[in-house]
């Protein structure tokens, strides 16, 4: 792990527009396990959306707009942390692309250069989580498509959960296929995203699972929506709260 | 039909449902196999995208030396500018020649011009003859897959075709298995390829050193096409340009791995040129017509990227679309994340229904394309010109509207979110839309409750 030299005292949180409104006590478990490792966590106030829904669902120029808004935000930031793989894949992959050479493209390239992915972020810094000791139930992880191909969660989260005594992390078939939230992707073809839902939510209970946890509030606000239509037994997590020793939802 | 209406119809269909649930196991499972015991597939992947771009940045040279060559053996290429001028080529040599029965390899290009229609239209009886495309053409459809034509058939279906088209066999024979059926199939097409005056195929590559045409199969229909009637016309798009053999050759190394999961396909056959003297077989008259059809156009542009593909399918068979819904969903010959791709940048009029929404942008199509071609990149870029043109459901446009300008504001921001929660608390009704039930947000949002 990284000597106390370049280990960033104060942290920049991206806290992700769907976080934000739709599940705040993962927000604030983020904070707390921050916080408890050492780091000072900065929250700018004008942060609403990393621009995904533009970027993926057409429209290009707002997506833009709010890239440049984020990357002013965090400028003076030394680490920036998205509680988000999709999110955080925006920051660090997408964003440089759509700052074409000659506009922003080095406080683009230099925004992707220091930002995590939260998981990522821990495993790197050998953050301890705050439960020691997991006796809430079988636990099913949900690898959302952005934290295994962008943003470097998928090995780091599977670390930093295996430090909880008594959790055993359980792995679902057809784990790399997408749960069909796709952002925008679910209002426009609801049918379709539905039914991605419910092969994932069959794949994830065919485990004996409890409770399904990952790294991607979108996923999981998707895939929370359809259980709770369905009157399913499996309970959602986020990372955090798990981590921070929440009760699932 | 938009392609919102086709994927619900294609996802209430059970028997295409059925036949779609062998997509994962048959090809994802195999394909991950093989890549997994194959040391090379990193190097060569890269090696042969760069050899591939390094054509299409060069491509007048290539395709010049490549017809200098093939007509040097005796070939005579002809250059198709459109779908249009392909099909009246190829009608003008058949007639020409005075053939009549032409057999037909499995050519996705040939289904991109609808040249089999249009043949039949000119008086030819044309006869498909991989096994997929003989049943597809029983049934007058289209390929539902650019490699699997027939994968959203089951075996009933398709017993249930033959039992109709083969008229003069045993009504009560077995056809419980699918040997039955690959022999009945093999006996009918025997006797069709010992008739053919011609035989159309296409091409997996065109290698410009030597003027040959590179195909591959596993049935071997290609060859009987290629090598039994007198005439042979291969029909291929302008970007299956290779240099030499050992580009050629780390195609087929990818292709098939990439396709189903082999590490070669059964047959893998080299044309070059007409039967010589002392051969015994092959064509006596080969013609070779190179498609445009759009394609010169996407040289410099991000598009050429889809001017790498080889067809192998795996972007299809990976992609969670194409896996509940099926080909037939995106309405043109090709289907799937390549489809997508390509489609709209071949003809833009295929923005407007919407396919392009057809994406979840999870990314695993790039992670298996063995060209490293960036498919959600493209199909992103077809998103923002669709946009920019003003397609799409007024009501997701007016939503893409309210969200930009209250995330450029947030204060008003704040108080969105905020209200947003308050009603899902307060109203618990307005939480059940279309299957989902939206769990209420616990308190307001992080950012309003937050004091730093």
């Amino acid at each position: 792990m990284s000597s106390r030299l370049d280990t960033p005292r104060r942290v920049g949180l991206l806290v992700t527009c769907l976080m934000d409104a739709m599940r705040p006590a993962a927000a604030f478990a983020t904070v707390r396990l921050l916080e408890a490792a050492g780091f000072t966590v900065d929250v700018p106030r004008a942060q609403t959306c990393c621009g995904q829904p533009g970027y993926n669902g057409a429209d290009e120029q707002t997506a833009r707009a709010l890239a440049r808004r984020v990357m002013e935000m965090f400028a003076d930031h030394e680490a920036v942390i998205v509680p988000s793989g999709s999110c955080a894949g925006m920051l660090i992959h997408h964003y440089p692309k759509l700052c074409a050479p000659g506009t922003a493209e080095h406080a683009a390239a230099a925004l992707a250069a220091k930002t995590s992915e939260l998981c990522a972020f821990l495993h790197r810094h050998d953050v301890q989580p705050l439960e020691k000791r997991w006796r809430g139930g079988k636990v099913v992880w949900h690898d959302s498509c952005a934290s295994l191909r962008e943003s470097s969660t998928a090995e780091a989260a599977r670390a930093v959960l295996g430090k909880i005594d008594g959790l055993d992390l359980m792995e679902a078939a057809e784990a790399e296929s997408c749960c069909g939230f796709g952002g925008l992707f679910a209002v426009k073809l609801p049918e379709l995203s539905l039914e991605l839902a419910d092969r994932k939510i069959a794949a994830l209970m065919a485990t004996g699972a409890d409770i399904v946890c990952g790294p991607d509030p979108g996923c999981l606000l998707h895939l929370e929506s359809r259980i709770r239509a369905r009157d399913l037994p499996l309970r959602v997590m986020h990372v955090a709260e798990l981590l921070a020793g929440e009760a699932p939802s | 039909m938009s392609f919102r209406a086709r994927s619900r119809a294609a996802l209430a269909d059970a028997a295409l449902q059925k036949a779609l649930a062998n997509v994962p196991p048959g090809f994802v499972a195999k394909r991950a196999r093989a890549v997994a015991a194959w040391a090379d597939f990193e190097s060569v992947r890269k090696t042969a995208a760069a050899h591939k771009r390094a054509v299409l940045a060069d491509l007048e040279t290539h395709l010049a030396r490549f017809t200098e060559r093939a007509e040097a053996a005796g070939a005579r290429v002809h250059r198709a500018a459109n779908a249009g001028r392909a099909r009246a080529v190829i009608t003008g040599i058949l007639r020409r020649a005075g053939a009549r029965a032409v057999v037909k390899g499995k050519s996705m290009v040939s289904e991109e011009i609808d040249l089999t229609a249009a043949l039949e239209e000119a008086g030819f009886a044309v006869t498909e003859t991989d096994l997929g495309e003989y049943i597809i053409q029983l049934r007058h459809e289209r390929p539902s897959h650019i490699i699997a034509p027939a994968v959203h058939l089951s075996r009933e279906q398709i017993a249930a075709d033959f039992l109709n088209a083969h008229d003069d066999l045993p009504p009560d024979r077995d056809m419980a298995d699918n040997a039955a059926l690959v022999e009945e199939a093999r006996a009918v097409l025997r006797q069709r390829f010992c008739a053919a005056d011609a035989g159309i195929i296409g091409a997996n590559a065109l290698i410009a050193e030597t003027g040959t045409t590179m195909l591959v199969t596993n049935e071997g229909n290609g060859d009987l096409c290629a090598n039994l009637p007198r005439l042979l016309i291969v029909i291929a798009s302008i970007e299956k340009l290779v240099v030499d053999f050992a580009g050629a050759a780390n195609l087929i190394r990818l292709l098939a791995r990439s396709a189903t999961g082999q590490e070669i396909s059964v047959y893998t056959s080299f044309f070059t040129g007409v039967r010589r003297d002392d051969e015994a077989g092959g064509p006596e008259e080969m013609h070779i017509v190179l498609l445009d059809n759009g394609r010169r156009a996407l040289l410099g542009t991000p598009f050429s990227d889809m001017l790498a593909c080889i067809r192998c399918g795996a972007c299809l068979n990976h992609c969670p679309v194409f896996q509940a819904v099926g080909g037939h969903a995106y309405g043109d010959v090709y289907p799937g994340p390549m489809g997508l791709a390509l489609q709209p940048a071949l003809k833009p009029a295929a923005l407007e229904d919407g396919i392009i929404e057809g994406c979840t942008m999870c990314g695993r199509c790039a992670e298996v394309c063995p060209m490293l071609i960036p498919l959600p990149d493209l199909i992103r870029q077809h998103r923002f010109r669709a946009h920019e043109k003003g397609y799409g459901a007024r009501a997701v446009r007016g939503g893409l509207r309210l969200w930009a300008w209250l995330a450029a504001r947030p204060a008003a921001y704040r108080l969105a979110t905020r209200l947003g929660g308050w009603l899902l608390r307060r109203f618990p009704m307005l939480a059940r839309a279309r299957g989902r039930k939206l769990p209420a947000p616990a308190g307001a949002p992080f950012m309003v409750r937050r004091r730093s």
